[in-house]
């Protein structure tokens, strides 16, 4: 008989779906710096790794995390007004994104996945370019080595071995940067995710796992990937793990320095979950209502990631009209350049569908591309009189 | 010139690319201080290390998946799959990581992976040990699919394979592994026959036979026997199996008139099927007959004592030629 908490099969379906049930707690406290009512909350060791974190740092972990919740909603209505096909909205997991993306050296290497666009936005890629695989005009945007983050992995849980196999090169390099693995918590149950826990484990490889727990796998809710909270997944491994609150950027911060300091120092990996929330649709192509129950959604709303560091800066007088109109100032530029560069984007050739499948001259390849290079020009001039 | 078996003649080559460039790395199971199970990597860790020679943990997606990154970072990971049946758990990350992307990344990041399949039957191997998974992998755009049926062949292809800026399965016909053959390990790899090239491995003028890895040793065979009662065979070494190297095959149907492909492989949407057909797209005119194949059947790979069956031997594949010619044959009589 089976007594899976999450349900299976007819089970589910008679289980109320308004509650998200967290998995069974086996491990380590959740991390808390800032309460959601901007309070800061004091840490005996987390509370060391952000004493350097200025007033101006502070203002401007947020104007990175209204600018990425800008570029978010910019993003949505470009999807919406049939700009974009698709988009996947990070609404929400703000604070994971930038208090990780934050806390990276411009040397180490992101391996992250679709919705990690704040991670981008922080390893300096042109905003533009977060759209152009969205569009149709590339499967990938950017060059990975000029902003040292990968492309935007669609297949869950795949990034995490490239990212331990990068962080095994390092190690053969003798250097100190890191590979980190963004992932979420759907990704937890795929293989290649536990295969990456495993050798980087047995290599001990430079590299940070960073589960973003946004409790949501398009429907499914994370009690159906685990039992035990993910965290304590990586204990079955032998890497250490922190359990943060996703939507404290103090707290993610901290947890990533922490874990990159270890992963420069010869410790090996480290695994991350941050606490956070989906609160949008999956893609634009979802509907959540179908799934979630909009209690669940009013609860996380009260613990803003935004709102909470607003509260923050305003309790320690920083949140001034002038700081509030550049922040304004800057999404605006950001949203606008987003745009701009969305709607002005170059379209491909046709003979553009052939490039780069090899790196080396292909005589499949060439033959195809030479024999559509005849057809296409046989609806020019006299070839299409000749065909009438 | 020396003599060398098909094992170590691969493992001279590795050992080549190794000294060449430090930015080349094994990885695989077993491929340590063992060896690797058919002893292809012996004495490697040894002589370049733990860091250049990886024994992985048991778990191919992770091989493959790591190489991407290793690969990303600039190394030259060459990956030992240690049965052909194995490689399943990988073909995630072969298919949609390492064949795609450079296409993904508009050439920016390039995956010079090497991985290195013992493949196909008689051996007399339990199940998923004696499989033919290539056409997987022609089928496959983005990946170079080799395979290699001499000692010499063996090593040079390896080093192009390595040095290949594109991801390259090479498929190591396992039965051939103690086959011993002259290497000439002076031989330069860009004085060697492109990587791409196939080979005509014996000339003929009556029918031209494909064949590639394990069975390239049957397909001579055959023609050797067919010459006895006077048929002339041309055999073809593929070599190469995506892309195939069509120039060469057409030239010899252009002459004989006639084509037999033989795999070990099954039969249906296999190598064989794709090479009658574009032969036939090709080169119609030549045609004197229609292209036959003789392949293994469209069954799994069967228990030992049934693969002498399941496999092509030299007597299945002259009746494919005397198919190919008109000559009576074990479908004499039968329509289509």
């Amino acid at each position: 008989m089976l007594t899976d908490e999450a349900g299976r099969g007819a089970n589910q379906a008679t289980e109320p779906a308004n509650n998200v049930q967290n998995p069974r707690r086996t491990g380590g406290d959740l991390v808390q710096l800032l309460s959601p009512s901007g309070e800061r909350i004091s840490h005996p060791e987390f509370d060391l790794w952000i004493s350097d974190v200025s007033d101006e740092q502070l203002c401007s972990f947020y104007e990175d995390m209204v600018v990425i919740r800008r570029i978010d909603a910019e993003a949505t209505a470009l999807q919406r007004q049939g700009e974009l096909a698709l988009w996947p909205p990070l609404l929400g997991q703000e604070a994971t994104q930038i208090g990780s993306g934050r806390a990276l050296r411009s040397d180490d290497f992101v391996f992250p996945t679709y919705r990690d666009n704040g991670v981008a936005y922080c390893r300096g890629v042109p905003v533009p370019d977060l759209v152009r695989a969205w569009r149709g005009n590339a499967l990938f945007g950017w060059d990975p080595y000029r902003y040292n983050i990968a492309t935007q992995q669609i297949m869950i849980g795949s990034q995490s071995l490239h990212a331990t196999g990068y962080a095994m090169g390092i190690q053969d390099d003798g250097a100190d940067s890191v590979a980190v693995a963004f992932f979420g918590d759907g990704a937890t149950s795929e293989g290649d995710v536990n295969e990456a826990m495993v050798f980087a484990a047995s290599f001990q490889a430079p590299v940070v796992f960073i589960c973003q727990n946004n409790h949501w796998a398009i429907s499914e809710p994370v009690l159906l990937q685990s039992h035990v909270q993910l965290a304590d997944r990586a204990s079955g491994f032998g890497i250490p793990s922190m359990r943060v609150d996703g939507n404290d950027v103090l707290a993610v911060l901290s947890a990533t320095r922490i874990a990159l300091d270890r992963a420069r120092k010869g410790g090996g990996p480290t695994f991350i979950e941050a606490l956070t929330y989906r609160m949008g649709p999956h893609t634009t192509a979802d509907d959540p209502t179908r799934y979630r129950d909009p209690n669940e959604l009013e609860d996380w709303a009260a613990k803003d990631p935004i709102a909470r560091l607003r509260a923050l800066l305003d309790r320690k007088g920083l949140l001034s009209d002038e700081l509030e109109a550049r922040v304004k100032a800057r999404a605006d530029a950001v949203a606008a350049e987003l745009r701009n560069g969305c709607i002005n984007m170059p379209e491909p050739a046709p003979l553009d569908v052939f490039k780069h499948v090899y790196s080396e001259e292909n005589s499949w390849i060439e033959r195809q591309k030479d024999h559509y290079t005849r057809y296409l020009e046989s609806f020019s001039g006299s070839a299409q009189e000749g065909a009438h | 010139m020396s003599q060398l078996t098909f094992a170590r003649a691969i493992n001279a080559g590795l050992r080549k690319a190794l000294d060449n460039d430090p930015k080349v790395v094994l990885m695989g199971e077993d491929i340590g201080k063992l060896g690797g199970v058919f002893r292809v990597t012996d004495g490697l860790q040894k002589d370049f290390g733990t860091h250049r020679v990886v024994d992985t943990p048991l778990a191919e997606s992770g091989i493959i998946g790591t190489a991407v990154g290793l690969a990303y970072r600039g190394y030259r990971p060459v990956c030992e799959i240690q049965f052909d049946g194995f490689i399943y758990p990988a073909f995630d990350q072969i298919v949609s990581q390492v064949a795609k992307m450079h296409y993904r990344t508009q050439g920016t990041v390039k995956m010079p992976i090497t991985i290195r399949v013992p493949f196909g039957g008689g051996i007399g191997s339990p199940e998923h040990h004696s499989e033919s998974p290539e056409a997987y992998f022609t089928h496959t755009s983005g990946l170079r699919v080799v395979s290699v049926s001499n000692p010499q062949d063996a090593y040079t292809m390896i080093q192009q394979a390595i040095a290949s800026d594109d991801p390259v399965l090479y498929f190591e016909p396992k039965r051939r592994y103690h086959d011993k053959g002259e290497v000439d390990e002076a031989l330069a790899l860009d004085r060697a026959l492109p990587m791409g090239s196939a080979r005509v491995a014996a000339g003929g003028s009556d029918v031209t036979l494909v064949a590639y890895g394990p069975l390239v040793k049957t397909a001579l065979d055959a023609a050797l026997a067919a010459a006895d009662e006077g048929v002339s065979i041309e055999v073809i070494d593929l070599r190469s199996l995506a892309p195939v190297d069509y120039p060469t095959v057409e030239a010899s149907v252009r002459k004989t008139g006639r084509l037999v492909i033989t795999h070990e492989a099954a039969q249906s949407g296999g190598l064989g099927a794709e090479i009658a057909a574009s032969i036939t797209e090709r080169c119609f005119n030549y045609l004197e007959a229609a292209p036959v194949r003789v392949t293994g059947f469209d069954v799994p790979y069967p228990y030992s004592k049934l693969e002498m069956h399941h496999l092509p031997d030299l007597d299945r594949i002259l009746d494919g030629v005397d198919r190919a010619l008109g000559r009576p044959n074990s479908l004499s009589g039968l329509e289509g």
